[in-house]
């Protein structure tokens, strides 16, 4: 059995009087690829979040490679190094080209220097697919470009886990693809991912484990022949209707 | 009932020639204007007060390239001055440490209600009130410190504004790939705040070209006037105008290139988007 690289325990967040996280217990072994899914309100970006503290959770313990990075005498900057993340909206830095995008972060936490740092990025941007694109501003670039930019730029800092917050939802359909690939040659290097996602065939494909959430619990989770092919709860069977079969919903 | 011709001769004016009457209203009003200024006016004189010839060659001849250089200085070392400044007080606006944006908040709304010529005034009389007191490079330090206070509580707004304008994810994937609040700041927000802030910052620099005119107050040797008290001293030597024309003329040298370049900036921006 691999160990826990992800380890949150009884993860409580509220945003004012909303209660978005309502005690979640939940693990992510060295290694694995988990798909977190649910319907929008859920509560699974906020668990994301959670898990590099960009949301600071209400109560709870995240340890992530074993360091509890909600003590409040941790360095959090350090943790954050290892941990890539990669946002619904991209988030690519606009006044910085593609490569330099993937070099900022090398030079100014990793202090690498400026050769270094631009051969890493180089390497990173091929294994996204955009060797002709290393000296391109993100403004030129596709929506599905920028997010393997943005993959590449995550992978630039060597991160043992990659978080993935709804990385296709911002693109056009026929961009889905691209990034998808990349994010299943990741899983297929061995990577440990934790994917925020509405692609069920993605999910269901790379993911070693599905969780389901609603309202701010795990309702289900498992393998995904388990949770999508044979969901036992009833709020699962309906999501994963209203995804799978959307032209047969009953609107009320 | 009244009969269709009626109607007819009572139609309103189509709205098309309703504007072309008020049109040619404006017109007449506007000529009859200048004719009677061209006729009314005495040009001899004005010409004399305004133009005189060889008082404009006296103006530009006698130091007029000094004085635009004092001005250039002036105001170049108190923008520096108020950018830095400027840009330290907007980011303690946004601070969330409390006292950090109480001393900021205090700073900015103080020297923004101010009347700048009161602190140039209390700069002129700093001497007086600390005579051991020794400002380096005098004059410019003391200008550039005066104007620079006045403009940095201006440019601060200006600034936290911009930070503002950009994305908050722009931040949150600094942060996630581990930088600091502080490397973050410099590396990833401010350089992208800037740009959008290049239009209005230099909108600030033109109004610091003009209010650099006021430090005369501050008491300036000959060598060290800037363009207004330049062109005053010699308006007030020989009780003639043109001095100051000139001295005006001088100052639009500066400015409308700048204002080309905030419209050039402004329309790029727009298309940028």
């Amino acid at each position: 059995m691999p160990e826990n690289l992800v380890e949150i325990k009884e993860l409580h967040k509220s945003f004012g009087d909303n209660h978005v996280l309502r005690g979640i217990d939940f693990k992510v072994a060295q290694g694995e690829v988990v798909c977190v899914i649910g319907p929008s309100g859920s509560g699974k970006s906020t668990l994301l979040r959670c898990v590099n503290l960009l949301e600071v959770p209400s109560s709870g313990t995240v340890l992530v490679a074993g360091e509890d990075l909600t003590d409040p005498d941790g360095n959090i900057d350090a943790a954050r190094r290892h941990i890539g993340m990669v946002f619904q909206s991209f988030n690519l830095f606009p006044h910085h080209t593609a490569i330099s995008n993937c070099m900022l972060a090398q030079q100014t936490v990793l202090k690498r220097g400026k050769k270094d740092a631009r051969k890493v990025a180089a390497e990173n941007l091929d294994r996204v697919g955009l060797t002709d694109k290393h000296d391109a501003y993100p403004a030129k670039l596709s929506g599905g470009q920028q997010q393997r930019v943005a993959i590449a730029r995550a992978l630039s800092m060597e991160p043992n886990l990659m978080l993935f917050d709804e990385p296709t939802s911002a693109l056009d359909p026929e961009l889905v693809g691209e990034v998808l690939t990349v994010m299943r040659r990741l899983a297929e290097e061995g990577m440990t991912m934790l994917v925020v996602t509405h692609e069920m065939a993605f999910a269901r494909e790379v993911a070693d484990r599905v969780v389901f959430m609603d309202g701010g619990v795990i309702v289900e989770q498992g393998t995904p022949d388990e949770v999508i092919g044979n969901p036992q709860e009833a709020r699962t069977k309906e999501f994963l209707r209203r995804v799978l079969d959307p032209t047969h919903v009953n609107p009320s | 009932m009244s009969t269709p011709t009626k109607v007819a001769a009572r139609r309103p004016l189509s709205p098309r020639k309703r504007a072309q009457r008020i049109r040619a209203v404006q017109y007449a009003v506007l000529i009859a204007i200048v004719v009677i200024a061209i006729f009314a006016a005495d040009w001899k004189q004005i010409g004399e007060v305004f133009f005189k010839p060889d008082l404009i060659k006296t103006t530009i001849t006698q130091g007029l390239g000094r004085a635009l250089l004092n001005t250039i200085v002036y105001t170049a070392g108190a923008f520096v001055f108020g950018l830095v400044v400027g840009t330290v007080l907007a980011v303690m606006r946004l601070s969330e440490i409390g006292p950090y944006r109480w001393i900021a908040t205090a700073y900015i709304e103080f020297f923004r209600g101010l009347p700048a010529l009161i602190v140039f005034l209390m700069f002129s009389l700093m001497p007086l009130a600390f005579p051991t007191l020794r400002i380096p490079y005098d004059p410019y330090g003391t200008v550039w410190l005066a104007l620079g206070i006045v403009a940095s509580a201006y440019m601060a707004e200006t600034i936290r504004g911009g930070i503002q304008a950009v994305h908050k994810g722009q931040a949150e994937a600094a942060r996630s790939l581990g930088m600091t609040s502080g490397q973050a700041m410099r590396k990833v927000i401010l350089p992208q705040a800037f740009r959008t802030m290049l239009p209005p910052l230099t909108n600030e620099l033109i109004l610091l070209v003009k209010d650099s005119s006021l430090v005369y107050i501050i008491g300036l040797a000959a060598t060290q006037a800037e363009l207004t008290k330049y062109g005053r001293d010699l308006s007030v030597q020989y009780a003639n105008m043109t001095p100051l024309v000139v001295a005006g003329a001088a100052y639009l040298i500066i400015t409308l290139p700048l204002s080309v370049v905030v419209r050039r900036m402004e329309a790029s921006a727009g298309k940028a988007r």
